[in-house]
């Protein structure tokens, strides 16, 4: 996002010429700007600094007030904490792999939706893009999909969490005009005059060419399934296959500490005095799988979203 | 993504059309031709009609007593009765206003938020500058809806929370804000502002890099200065855009951010946050006796009024903002 060819960026303030001298309200507007952008921003993050600062400090002072900005009393403790109750770290488990057996499985048939759709020469192109753009208008609802789910059999098993959720037509429309305007259609053309199948042009030319807009779907599909959670609320039952967004709800939201997931009694008790402590911490440990990717969104995604927007 | 759903009728068209292509193939012959492309579709067909089009006709339980042993064809017909029971309901009302309120109230702020911050970004031309506003209003996009939900029960937790602690600094005694019916609706939607405003802002500074530096220059030229520029000069540019995301939220004014309504809710604040889908929640899987044809029903209700918001408010901006979805 941060360059692009169409409007470099300049240093400078303003396309003023340099014969132009600026005025001084115009001279307001722009500190008022800039001001008005760094409080925003300040505003956006200190949420964010402050739930990193009490999972770092010492319990009691976050519990008295005395933590606001800066950690105080450095403790590891609230971290040393997650480590003692199961459902976390199998639901840390149960997530990854939902978020990376569902990135692979929804950024293939993205791809293997959106490359036909892209090609201008597809007879019924019209019907089927329309039968995947009415879906976004309309859905059955919250119960006839439970009972999809249900009937095929996925209730209660990792499928669930997976299947219904493969395909985000959005992200076929991004992918489809990512195609369209980086691969041209001559390329197809001629490469079936030499023989060439659609299928091997697809697999040897489109997807080498397409490294961009894969990276953005298994991120873009990877954080949704990573961050989900009411699909495992209605569709699972078994804790143990509970991603982590669920047994964050329950101590988060919920505030339940399970007694059956902690191992003796005296942790418990030392548990109920490490809650209000552990909720920062969680908040920590969850935030930081899709923080982690977001250098490579801040890449790829956006461009690959302004690419699918703008260039339709 | 807006503008290129403005294309779609035209591309549909200009393929089913043939006429400004030439086809030396007859149709028979050209789909043989592409029989590969079709054996690529196979596979994401079936998952559309397994996972979006199978729940479409399992809606019609909605017109029947739906029960598990008959199964959704066999279950009995009872027509309108459960939308009956619904309009009729003490709850429809309530239901309605909430739906209605809460996301009106929400697209009031997040709707012009990110078109602001474009602005300003846009008017802001110090690279580094930019770059960290970018960087800090980009990240909480990324962050779950649970999330969300904990950082704003920890930071108004009214022993602990910095909230409560900085009222107690001036003087004012604790609130209870969870628990609150009045206090819902600002959480919900200022936290929505929090989390959508920098990334939705992306689009429009997308659309204001289109706008080219000659334009400027010349209103400098005639002395423009810089607020009239941006009222002039960037606003008209971004207003196609703005439009359809206008469209598209007015169509999604019935359903968006259920689960975070959902994680928010307590039985103390219902009055203000209980939705048409949270209501359908319950009914499916709450209550002790599910009644899924009933929920299925309200469900669809829900739905039916979204598509129809949707077609008026592209109606009108195709009317009177002469941008539109189709």
């Amino acid at each position: 996002m941060t360059t692009t060819p169409a409007a470099p960026e300049r240093e400078s303030d303003d396309y003023l010429p340099a014969a132009v001298k600026e005025t001084r309200a115009d001279r307001i507007v722009l500190i008022c700007n800039y001001t008005a952008l760094g409080l925003f921003s300040l505003a956006v993050l200190y949420p964010l600094v402050y739930v990193l600062s009490a999972a770092f400090s010492e319990p009691r002072n976050v519990q008295s007030g005395e933590v606001w900005l800066w950690p105080v009393g450095l403790s590891l403790e609230s971290f040393r904490s997650i480590f003692d109750y199961d459902g976390i770290v199998r639901g840390f488990g149960n997530s990854v792999v939902y978020a990376i057996g569902g990135a692979l499985l929804a950024t293939a048939l993205t791809l293997l939706a959106a490359y036909p759709l892209s090609r201008r020469d597809l007879p019924g192109k019209g019907l089927i893009l329309g039968l995947f753009l009415f879906t976004m208008m309309f859905n059955g609802g919250l119960i006839p999909n439970y009972l999809v789910v249900d009937r095929t059999g996925l209730l209660d098993t990792r499928w669930a969490m997976i299947l219904p959720t493969a395909m985000a037509v959005w992200n076929v429309i991004i992918t489809r005009t990512y195609f369209q305007t980086t691969i041209p259609e001559e390329l197809a053309e001629s490469a079936r005059v030499d023989g060439c199948s659609d299928i091997g042009f697809f697999w040897r030319v489109v997807l080498p060419l397409s490294k961009p807009i894969i990276a953005v779907n298994l991120l873009f599909y990877a954080v949704a399934q990573w961050n989900s959670w009411f699909n495992a609320l209605i569709y699972l039952t078994s804790e143990h296959l509970f991603p982590l967004q669920l047994v964050l709800r329950q101590i988060l939201v919920q505030s339940n500490v399970d007694p059956s997931q902690v191992r003796d009694v005296a942790e418990l008790l030392r548990m109920k005095e490490l809650q209000e402590q552990l909720k920062f911490s969680l908040i920590v440990i969850a935030t930081i799988p899709p923080l982690l990717v977001y250098p490579f969104v801040q890449k790829h995604f956006v461009k690959g979203a302004m690419v699918g927007s703008l260039q339709g | 993504m807006a503008v290129e759903t403005v294309e779609r009728p035209r591309a549909a068209t200009s393929t089913s059309t043939p006429k400004p292509r030439k086809h030396a193939l007859g149709l028979g012959a050209r789909m043989k031709k592409n029989w590969q492309l079709y054996a690529m579709l196979a596979l994401p067909l079936i998952w559309l009609g397994i996972f979006a089009y199978w729940p479409m006709y399992g809606a019609i339980i909605a017109f029947k007593d739906y029960n598990v042993i008959d199964g959704i064809l066999g279950s009995r017909w009872v027509g309108l009765k459960h939308f009956e029971r619904f309009v009729e309901s003490y709850q429809f009302w309530r239901l309605i206003k909430n739906t209605l309120v809460l996301h009106g109230y929400e697209l009031l702020v997040t709707f012009p938020l990110p078109i602001l911050l474009a602005l300003g970004l846009n008017l802001a031309r110090r690279r580094w500058y930019r770059r960290s506003v970018q960087m800090i209003t980009y990240a909480p996009h990324f962050i779950s809806t649970v999330v969300v939900v904990g950082l704003i029960v920890v930071l108004v937790d009214p022993n602990t929370g910095v909230l409560n602690q900085f009222l107690g600094l001036l003087g004012i005694g604790p609130i209870e804000v969870l628990s609150n019916p009045d206090w819902f609706r600002h959480l919900y939607v200022w936290s929505a502002a929090w989390q959508t405003m920098g990334f939705s802002a992306i689009i429009y500074l997308a659309a204001l890099t289109a706008v080219s530096p000659e334009q400027h220059e010349a209103a400098i030229v005639d002395g423009a200065s810089r607020l009239r520029r941006v009222w002039h000069v960037d606003l008209p540019a971004i207003r196609p855009v703005a439009v359809i995301l206008l469209i598209l939220n007015i169509g999604a004014i019935m359903s968006v951010g259920f689960e975070k309504v959902l994680l928010l809710q307590n039985p103390l604040n219902l009055q203000t946050s209980e939705v048409i889908d949270t209501y359908v929640y319950k009914l499916g899987f709450v209550s002790q006796i599910p009644q899924f044809s009933y929920a299925a029903a309200i469900g669809l209700f829900r739905s039916l009024v979204g598509l129809v918001l949707l077609v008026v408010a592209n109606t009108l901006a195709r009317r009177f903002a002469k941008s539109s979805l189709w």
